[in-house]
Formats: structure tokens, sequence, C-alpha cells
């Protein structure tokens, strides 16, 4: 059996020939940007929840919040329904700065993480609409600089629960979630990305990789089930110094466990700033038959939990890495801003991207 | 990277490259070929199983297969938890899984448990094609490799040709049908038993390795596997011709490409090493040579049957060597009895007496630290090496002092170390042994005992100019006073490093609470295994300053974790946790009134009916070797040694019960209580009218679900407002009065194995004597459960009605309870057992307690505490704030100021 088609053959043709080209840019933080906004509760709420409910569905069940009330303020995910101009606003800020690709807005967008604001029935519309926000911004700035065509992620978070890790420390065979609930999660999210336009689907921030081997096959499934697909990006992350993700793979073991997605790009973002990201880049590097993607964080909290690696500093590191023939894909997580994208875009200006082995082989 | 490696994953990357040979696949944890697993499993004892797959990643199982298939267990619902249970062990979960079941389904839950990469055992068309695809494609989907067996339609593939042709037609449609990668197949062209006396079963051996070098030829990337042990099947009983078979087999199986297999690493035979007549005999049956194989291998098979129980007769071939290499053979295998006599004859070859000890004795003693840092030793071999040492260098000392009266030349030490276990603590069977294994490795070891004061280690290590302080301690108080030691010795403006080891004592605690405190370095040693290598590195001048910035280092790292870490799991309000209380409907309770309350004292028990009650398995816990009584006596690892130790541990325990070395006295009461809060009353009598003491809990203030209480023991007395009076029971045991004379005895004797061995024996019976006088409180004194029928394993299975936690234990873990416990039964007048200033009991052979009835008591960790439950904790014991903080150190979630 050979592989089912793209969804969308022409944008994954010009995408691959960027990435034959040039390092790509993605984008940066979206926390960051909105802490800028200052909303409120009612900032949060907008219209539609307004009224401690969702106005939209107040006839079939989802009429009123739960007792006790539950504040929305914090659910970032909910402003693209609630205030889509900022959304859309934080995306286009970052196709300004230079982005190839910009990351939708629905890093929560799971019915499992909904659920901690009682949202869980809106989690299929928060990634169609999330799409959509992303695919108007990338349509115009495609049409802008049709030399430089752009490209929408579909965002797969990795939930507020872990597959392989107990909750419980008196019980470590016990687990809070399944990976049949967390593949029902995820191809529900799955479907809103795709049916909201996106190009590429992403999952990404892996702490636990058995969620993200769910995801992976809810959307092997999902892709079946719609005779087309979407090429995938995974992005793992390394928790801290040990050098292992949160469920205790190291890089090259995670690479292992996801490799049978045959993913457009694999890589690793969040956690570190990039220079503690260097070994598992490297690590990884060396051992994927598919491109490799970074978003590191703007270095580490200080004790405030802001980060404040400046755009210059991130951008000398990841220009070293470039250099180094390590990247295909890169861009920023928590802390990073359009003048950090901005920043490390111009950074890797000209620099070649890494080969992939089998080009590199076949050049040999 | 275009080479075709299969890459599996478990915590670590698994990668096949050629020069791996062959890759060993745990059989252990498969309830289809371990009959012990099967029955841990079927008895729920999940913890031991795990132990079972920890022990074959630790014998060399590259993968571990796991299966679950039997009839009576829910396979998938077996398969999901040991999965889960073992992902959290990372020692073992490193490795990839082989999920193995006749039952997709079972296969399916076991994959959806995988982070890692794993292998499916196993997938086959023998339900057709469309079925083998589809299960194929699964398997891709969740990420894996798998196994295809060599079975179709028709069945199961005998002969070479239809393996072959069965591999090969699986091939074309996974790779053709479907993008399955190469090197993910792996097949297993069915091992079948030969030698059965069936004729048509004698090529069964020729056709899998004919079959595997025609595959591994047409399938270059592809592996071969197998069952290995099914091909002796019918040899069972025969271990040591089975082994040889699985030996030949493997032998010619892996040159015709075989490379990977399911096998008990641990117990092959090594072909080169066989008997060259079984060897032999065991190749014709194998390669199919001729006719008559099966029958002459019959023919010479008993000859290698091991019978039960037989020890094999140590031969003396070894003393025709020259006196060097015996000294080194009766150190490496402990055996004192010709040392005096080689010892002196090396005297007399040496122009000084102490070139004995640096020259062979040393060299001896050399082999046997190798041997023990290689893992090919184990701890009570290295203890009767030491005894062996001892005696030849105490027969050496008197020509030493002599000698060096006439030159004035002093022997070199490895370095000098002073030992203590620190105040207000008793315990010091590990602190001996970390002493006996430094000896050996040439350390001058001062041991100042137990219960040493501060002031004490530290006017000795001036004295003796010691070059590093050791302390021990397996109490909790023993921590803080090593926090004190620290203290003194950085106010003291000590420069040599301190190291600090102990039960309870740990990396963090370390780094958090002593390390700080003390400038010129502080280091934890997690056994006596690591002592050697710690001490001396210490004392070398040129590893000294690395290797104390790596500990500093890696103790600021530990510091900074701690303080990043966050706040962890919250704790609940004390109202909270209070509010969640355990609740029973104490209307319809009926608490069981003793047979006979108040106090009841047991002068000189008998021992002999003390020693049924035995757990053994913290017996080989004491000697740092892993496993569980009585499946350790017949470990592949450390069977031999622990098989050794018991038996010597029962000749020692038939000498104290025959001769009375020991003394066992212990005292019990029963009184009336009630519940209070989270205390407990006591009182004089029935009526309740007098109060006799108050009992203090602690609550646990876990964030819990609400079907989940927050624990404290005080919660399974019946409360005062109830009108039927509950009851509370304490006792205190004691199998340790004597010990001493025994002890001063080895100690004149140079024994440390025997000294070891009786104080571990000591601490059994009085766990024993504990576990006995639980018993007959429940059917007599108290009278509960009068026909209350338990085994051994059942007691310590804890399968009884009722609890008896020790204060200082983590039900309750407040160690000054114990002195309300010992004033209710005078236990020191009545069972001569004391208390020392830390609430250590002396002798250190001793167990107390509280009984609980409740049928719903339970053991349980208190865990952490908030600083409102110690506050209110101290304002019912009458205590400043700092002295419940003191006593309740370890439990605190928050740093006291």
């Amino acid at each position: 059996m050979s592989a089912l088609p793209w969804l969308h053959p022409d944008r994954v043709a010009l995408l691959e020939a960027a990435l034959r080209e040039r390092i790509l840019i993605l984008d940066g933080g979206m926390g960051t940007m909105l802490q800028g906004h200052q909303l409120d509760e009612s900032g949060f709420r907008g219209e539609r929840f307004e009224h401690g409910h969702d106005s939209a569905h107040a006839h079939d069940g989802h009429a009123h919040d739960h007792h006790g009330g539950c504040d929305l303020k914090g659910d970032n995910d909910l402003l693209t329904l609630t205030q889509p101009e900022i959304i859309r606003g934080v995306h286009e800020a970052y196709f300004e700065a230079g982005a190839d690709l910009v990351e939708t807005n629905t890093f929560n967008a799971t019915r499992i993480s909904q659920a901690d604001y009682h949202l869980q029935h809106i989690a299929y519309e928060l990634n169609r609409e999330g799409a959509r926000l992303a695919r108007a911004a990338a349509d115009l700035f495609s049409a802008k600089t049709p030399e430089q065509p752009r490209f929408v992620i579909g965002v797969l978070g990795p939930t507020s629960r872990t597959a392989s890790l107990s909750p419980d420390v008196n019980d470590p065979g016990f687990r809070n979630v399944t990976f049949e609930e967390l593949a029902e999660n995820y191809t529900e999210s799955a479907s809103g990305l795709i049916d909201g336009g996106a190009d590429v689907l992403m999952v990404e921030t892996i702490f636990d990789t058995l969620n993200a081997k769910a995801a992976l096959f809810a959307l092997s499934e999902l892709f079946r089930a719609r005779g087309a697909r979407l090429p995938l990006m995974i992005s793992g992350t390394i928790t801290d110094r040990s050098g292992r993700t949160l469920s205790g793979q190291t890089a090259e073991a995670f690479y292992y466990s996801v490799r049978h997605a045959r993913p457009l790009s694999v890589g690793f973002n969040c956690a570190l700033g990039a220079e503690d990201l260097r070994p598992h880049i490297q690590t990884i590097s060396g051992v994927a038959e598919c491109h490799i993607s970074t978003h590191p964080n703007a270095g580490l909290p200080n004790a405030f939990g802001e980060y404040d690696e400046t755009p210059e500093q991130m951008a000398a590191v990841i220009g070293s890495f470039a250099r180094e023939g390590l990247l295909n894909l890169v861009g920023g997580c928590c802390g990073t801003t359009p003048a950090h994208i901005k920043a490390i875009a111009e950074a890797v200006r000209g620099v070649a991207p890494r080969a992939l082995p089998t080009e590199a082989q076949e050049a040999a | 990277m275009s080479t075709r490696h299969t890459r599996l994953s478990g915590l670590e990357p698994l990668v096949l490259t050629p020069d791996l040979l062959f890759v060993n696949v745990g059989e252990r944890t498969n309830v289809t070929g371990s009959a012990k697993f099967k029955k841990l499993i079927k008895e729920d004892r999940y913890e031991e199983a795990v132990e079972v797959a920890r022990q074959q990643v630790e014998n060399g199982a590259q993968i571990i297969d796991v299966n679950m298939d039997e009839g009576l267990i829910d396979s998938e619902a077996a398969m999901v938890r040991f999965l889960n249970l073992i992902a959290a062990e990372p020692d073992i979960a490193r490795v990839p899984v082989m999920v193995d079941s006749s039952k997709w389904t079972v296969i399916e839950a076991g994959l959806r448990c995988l982070q890692g990469k794993g292998i499916v055992n196993s997938i086959s068309m023998k339900e057709g094609e469309a079925e083998f695809l589809d299960h194929a494609r699964k398997v891709q989907q969740y990420g894996a490799a798998a196994v295809v067996m060599a079975f179709d339609e028709q069945g199961q593939a005998d002969t070479c040709e239809r393996k072959v042709s069965i591999c090969a037609r699986a091939y074309e449609l996974l790779t053709g049908e479907l993008d399955f990668l190469p090197e993910d197949i792996i097949f297993d062209p069915n091992i079948f038993a030969i030698a059965t006396g069936i004729e048509e079963h004698n090529n069964y051996a020729v056709d899998f390795i004919e079959a595997t070098r025609e595959l591994k030829r047409r399938f270059p990337h592809c592996h071969i596997s197998g069952g290995v042990s099914n091909v002796s099947f019918s040899f069972r009983g025969n271990d040591t011709v089975r082994e040889a078979i699985h030996s030949v087999f493997l032998y010619h199986a892996i040159q015709a490409g075989m490379d990977m297999g399911i096998v008990n690493a641990g117990a092959l035979a090594i072909y080169d090493e066989l008997d060259a007549e079984l060897r032999e005999r065991v190749e014709d049956v194998v390669l199919n040579r001729r006719d008559d194989a099966t029958e002459r291998l019959l023919d010479i098979a008993d000859n290698y049957k091991k019978k039960k129980g037989e020890v094999v007769v140590e031969t003396l071939a070894w003393r025709e060597k020259d006196v060097r290499a015996r000294l080194s053979h009766a150190l490496v295998h402990g055996i004192d009895q010709y040392v005096v006599e080689d010892t002196e004859e090396a005297r007399q070859l040496s122009t000084r007496p102490l070139d004995v000890i640096e020259g062979p004795l040393m060299d001896g003693m050399n082999v046997v630290g190798d041997l023990f840092g290689a893992g090919k030793m184990f701890l009570p071999q290295v203890v009767k090496s030491a005894r062996v040492m001892k005696k030849a260098v105490a027969y050496l000392l008197p020509y030493i002092e002599a000698e060096k009266l006439r030159t004035g030349d002093t022997g070199k030490s490895n370095g000098k170390i002073v030992m203590a276990t620190v105040k207000g603590d008793v315990h010091d069977i590990g602190k001996n042994i970390v002493g006996v294994v430094l000896r050996c490795n040439n350390f001058d070891v001062t041991d100042l005992g137990v219960m040493v004061p501060a002031q004490k280690i530290l006017d000795t290590a001036i004295a003796e100019n010691a070059d590093m302080i050791g302390l021990s301690g397996l109490i909790t108080p023993s921590l803080e006073e090593m926090a004190n030691v620290a203290k003194e010795m950085q106010r003291r403006d000590f420069h040599i490093p301190l190291l600090i080891g102990g039960a309870t004592t740990s990396r963090a605690h370390t780094a958090l609470k002593i390390e700080p405190h003390y400038k010129a370095g502080t280091v934890w040693v997690k056994d006596a295994s690591r002592a050697v290598g710690v001490a001396q590195s210490l004392v070398s001048k040129e590893l000294v300053d690395d290797f104390l910035a790596k500990v500093r280092a890696d103790y600021v790292d530990v510091r900074e974790r701690h303080r990043n870490r966050g706040p962890g799991k919250k704790l609940v309000s004390l109202e909270k946790a209070r509010a969640q209380r355990y609740r029973c409907d104490w209307a319809s309770y009926e608490p069981p009134q003793p047979k006979q309350p108040g106090v009841t004292v047991f002068d000189d028990y008998d021992l002999s009916v003390i020693r049924q009650y035995i757990d053994w398995t913290p017996f080989f816990q004491a000697w740092e070797l892993a496993g569980h009584y009585p499946a350790i006596l017949t470990d592949e690892v450390v069977g031999p040694q622990a098989s050794e130790l018991f038996r010597d541990a029962h000749a020692m325990l038939d000498r104290i019960i025959a001769e009375k070395w020991l003394t066992a006295r212990a005292v019990i009461g029963l009184w009336p209580a009630a519940n209070i809060g989270d205390d407990v009353e006591i009182y004089t009598d029935a009526s309740r009218r007098t109060p006799l003491a108050v009992l203090h809990s602690l609550r646990q203030q876990a964030d819990k679900p609400p079907e989940r209480p927050d624990l404290c023991l005080a919660d399974f007395i019946a409360p005062k407002e109830f009108d039927k009076p509950d009851w509370i029971g304490g006792f205190a045991v004691t199998a340790g009065l004597g010990i001493e004379e025994h002890l001063n005895r080895f100690l004149a004797d140079y024994d440390d194995y025997s000294s070891i061995i009786l104080k571990a024996l000591a601490d059994r019976l009085a766990e024993a004597f504990a576990e006995h006088m639980h018993e007959r409180v429940r059917k007599e004194f108290w009278g509960f459960v009068p026909d209350e029928a338990l085994d051994n394993d059942d007691l310590i299975a804890e399968k009884y009605r009722g609890i008896r936690p020790a204060p200082g234990y983590p039900a309750c873990p407040e160690h000054t309870e114990k002195a309300t416990l010992f004033q209710l039964l005078d236990a020191t007048k009545n069972a001569g057992i004391e208390l020392t200033e830390g609430f250590s009991m002396y002798p250190a052979a001793a167990v107390s307690g509280w009984y609980y009835s409740h049928p719903d008591s339970q053991y349980f960790v208190v865990g952490r505490l908030g600083k409102e439950q110690v506050e209110d904790y101290a304002r019912r014991k009458g205590w400043t704030l700092q002295e419940a903080e003191r006593w309740l150190a370890s439990n605190l979630d928050y740093e006291p100021e």
C-alpha cells in the first residue's frame, strides 16, 4: 500500500520546495502577545459568553455555567471566538516579522483541556475557527508576497493529562486518562483544524510520548477515513536539564517512538532555551530521516516566571545551530515575540537548510 | 543512516545493529513460560511480578517479553496493569517491551500502554490474509515492530520449505499491500521439540536452522527469532541437558542468522565448556546426524541430572597450587580452614611480615574487590573473604610489631576513617558491613559503635588524625543528628570529608539538610558497594578535588531542582482533611471486648516457637541480596550465595536456640479507649472515667477524591460519644537480650560474618516475635478472631484483621509517642527494653507498637504535613512549634523558620 494522497497537494508541493531552498521560519509565542492586551474576564467572555453562558448553545444544554461560577479568563484559546481580531492580529504580526508558518491558537483546544472551563462542547469549533483565522492571515500575506508562500500549522497540544504517568504517587499503576480518550479528543480537534484549512498538523510540546502516540494513531485513522492526509510535524519537550521528556525518554528514544508516523519534521520546543536544547537537537539531527524543527523558549524563566532572553541573544544561538547544519524549521515558544522571530529570520537568512539524510547520501 | 536497522525504544533507544549478534528477549515475565510469574499474577502480587521484570533487565535482557495468556487471568487487564506498573520503573522501562499474546485484543490493550516502540508477538496468516493485514496495519499505527509466525490457514509450518514459503508470502503482503518496514519484521519460523521419540520430529531443529539461513539470505533486513526452550521440551526435569541443547541449538541457529530469541539468558551453558561427550550427543540430536541420536542422548542424560539438594563437593585441587594462589583462592572463596598455615608459609618466604599483607593478601583482596565491583561476587562472600583476611592479618600482627620495634617502619594504609552510628540510634548492621568492606580495601577503620555523641566522634577523628568521618543511622531523628554533627565539624573548623549513610538517608536529604552546613565536603554513600569507590576517591590526591567538585555541583543541582519543583502536590487544609476522615457506621459496630484486659508479661519466650514466624526476605536485604524468599534461594544470580547464607543462618539459629544465646521477652497491654479528634484517650477501666494517657495521631493531608479518606490512626477507634467502649492495645517485644556476649566473642575471633548474621537474626526473631504475639492477641488475649487460621505467608502478607503500627513508622511517624507506649507497658521493667534519648530501642532487636482491631484499620503513609497541623499537634502535645518541627522534620511540607 502506498501512502494516502495529500489533501492539499499544491500546498504540500510549495512547502516542500521552500524546505529544499531555505530554513523556514515558524512564529513565536501566543501567550506573551495576548498578555499585552491585558484582557479581563469580560474581555475573555466577549459577547457570546457575557451572560455567564454560551449564548450560541443556549438551547442545547449549555445554557449556564456550572454552579460556583467558572472564570473563563486565562482560556486563551477561547479568544479565537470572542476576540478573533486580536488573534488574527498576532498571526499577522508574525507574518510581518518574516514567519513562513504560523501556529493556530489551539494549544488547549481539546475536550480534556477545555473541561477545566466547562467548555468541552466547543472543542471542535475552537479548532475550526482557529484554523480559519490563521488561514485568512496566511492567504493575505501569500497574496502580498507571492515569492514567499505562507502556511498554517494546526496545533495539537499535549492536553493537561499524561497517559504513561500516574498522578497518584501511592499508585504507580494508576492513570487518569486512557489512550482511547486521548485518541477521541485528538480526532475531534484535528477534524476542526482540517476543516478550518490547516496546511500541516503539528503534535507539539510532547511531555509524554504516549499522548503523542495516541494523537498520531488518531490522525492515521482520521486520514484513512478522509482518504487523504496532511503533512505532520512532531515536536517533543525535554523538560529539564536531565535531558529527558517528562515521561523519561531520551531524545533518540523519543524519535524512534514517533517515527512510524513518517513525519515531515521532528524536533523539540518549550521548557528550555535554545542553548540548552542544542545537544538534543544535535542528537535527533543525527538519527532522523525527516526535517528538523525547533522552537525554544526565550531562555529559562527568571525568578518571576518571565522569559528574558533578548531577540539578539536568542538569534545568536539559533544562528549557530543553523550554521552547524542542524535546522530546517525554526521559531520560538514561550516568551518570544515578533521581534525575536524577526531577529531569528535574519540570523538564518542565507544559511543552507539541513539536507535530508537521503539527499546527503545522493550528493556524496 | 540508510542502513535499515530496526530502531526500538523504551525510555532509551535500542538499535539492532549487526554487532549485537543476538538480542536476548527476557522470558520470565511470561505466564505461559514461568510458573512463578503466573503464580504472582494470579495471586495479584504485582509488586513482586515487577521485581521479576527488574531482575531480567539486570541480568541482561535487552527486551522483555510480557505474556498474560492464562485461562484464569483477565489477560487484558493484567497486561495493562503490569505494563503501567513497569512504566513507572525507570530501571525496567528503559528497555523495549515485547507484547506477547495469542489474542489480538490483549496485544492492542498492551500497545496502548507503550510510549516507546515495542514489538508485537505475534501476528500470522492463521485466520487469512485480510485479518493478517488488518493487524499489521494496526501495528504500524501504534508504532511497533512485529514478530510474524510461520503460520498460515493450513497451520504451523514444520518443514523448512513451508517455513520459508509462508514467511516469504507474509513479507510480500507486508511490504506490497502495506508499507511495512522490512526491518520491523521479525520472523518466527517455529521452534519445536526434538528427541521426542517420534521420528517426524527428529529434523525439527534442522528445519528451523535451514529455514533461518534461507530467510536471512532472501530478506537480509528482517530478523529471525524464536522461543528457544521449546526445543528441549522432552528433557523437562533435566536442566543440565536442556541447557546443553539450548546452547548447541543456538550455536548453530545463530551461525545461520538467528539474531533474536526468547531465552533465559542467565541459564545458558557456554558451548565451549560443555562436557565433550554430552556436547557430541546433543549435537547429534540437534543436527539429526544419526538415527539413534535420541537413544544415545537418553543413555547418558541421567548422568547429568542434578539430584535434589545435591551439594557440589568442594575439591581440594587448589591445595596443590603455590602459596600465593592458595591465599588468593582462600580469600576469593572465603575458606579460612588453611589460612594460618598458608600465611605462615608465605611469611617464611618473605623478607618482612608486612610483605605478606601488601603482597599476596592484598592481591587476593583486590581480586575480591574487582569481582564485587563487577557484580560477580555478593556481600556475604565479601564478608567471608574479610574474615579470612582478618585471620591472616591477626596471625601476622605479632611479627609485624616485632619488626616495627626492630626497624621503626610502619605499614601503609589507604587512609583512616572514623565511623559511628549517631547519638540516639542503635542500628549498626549496615555500618558494620561498610566497615568490613573498607577494611578489605586496606582502609584503617575506627568504629566507635552506636549512640555516639558528636563530640566523641570529632575528638576521635582529631586524635586518630582521620582522613574522613562516616556517619550512619536508621531512624528518622538520626537525620537531624547528622546535620548537627556537620554543623559541629564546621564550627570546629574540620577539613576532612564527611560520609553519610544508612537506610533513611538519601541524596536529597544530604544535599538539602547536611551538606550546606559543612564546607569541606559531604558525600552521601548509597550502600556498602559504593563505600570503597567513594573512600578511595576521597583519599586520592589526584581524584579528590574533581570528585568533591562533582558531588558539590550535583547537590547544588538537587537543591536547585528542589527549589524549582514548584508546589508539587498541594496539601489540603487540616479542616478539609478532617472533614474527609475515614467514617464508620459506629452505631452498628460491635467493638470486640478483650478476653484478658490490662498488661500481660511474657518472660523468656520459647525461641523455637518464634522461629517459625520469621520473614526471611528482609534478612537477605540486610546483606544487600535483592529478591524475595524463598525464590531468592534459586535465583539465577544471587541464588547460590543466598542459599549458602541461609544454611549458615539456620545453623546459627539452631545453636542460638539450643545454647540459649538470646532471651526473648515481651509485654502486651489492652485498654479501653475512645477517639477524640485526632487523639485517642486511654482509660483505666471500661467505665472510661479515669484517663490513663492520650495518644496523638497525625492525619494525611493529601488532596484525594472524596471516596478516599485522609487517614489518621485515631479514626479507627470508636468516638467517646459511642456508648460501647472500644479498645486499643500496645506491645513491646525483644529477642536481643544477651547478644553482647556472643558479639564480643565473634569480635575476638575477627568474625564479622558471624557477628552480622547474629545481629540480623536477632532482628528477624524480634519481628517474628511481634508477628507471633499479634496472632496470639487476635486469637486469645483480645480474641476477636479465635479461629483465625493463616500460614506464615499470609501473616507476612498482613491478611489478618487489624494492624500493629509502630511509632516512628509511616502511619505514626513521630517517635516520642513511644514514651507513652513504654510508660503504659512499663516496658523497661517488664521486657528489659530501654529507650534512648532519640527514642531508639535498646537492645536494637526490639519491636513495639499499637494494636488496632477495627476491620477497616490499615497501614498508610501520613506523608507531608502543613504548618497548621504541626501547630495543632504542638498544642496537643504541649510543645512549642519548634519542638514539633524538630520531631516531625521528615514530614514537614514547609521550611521551618
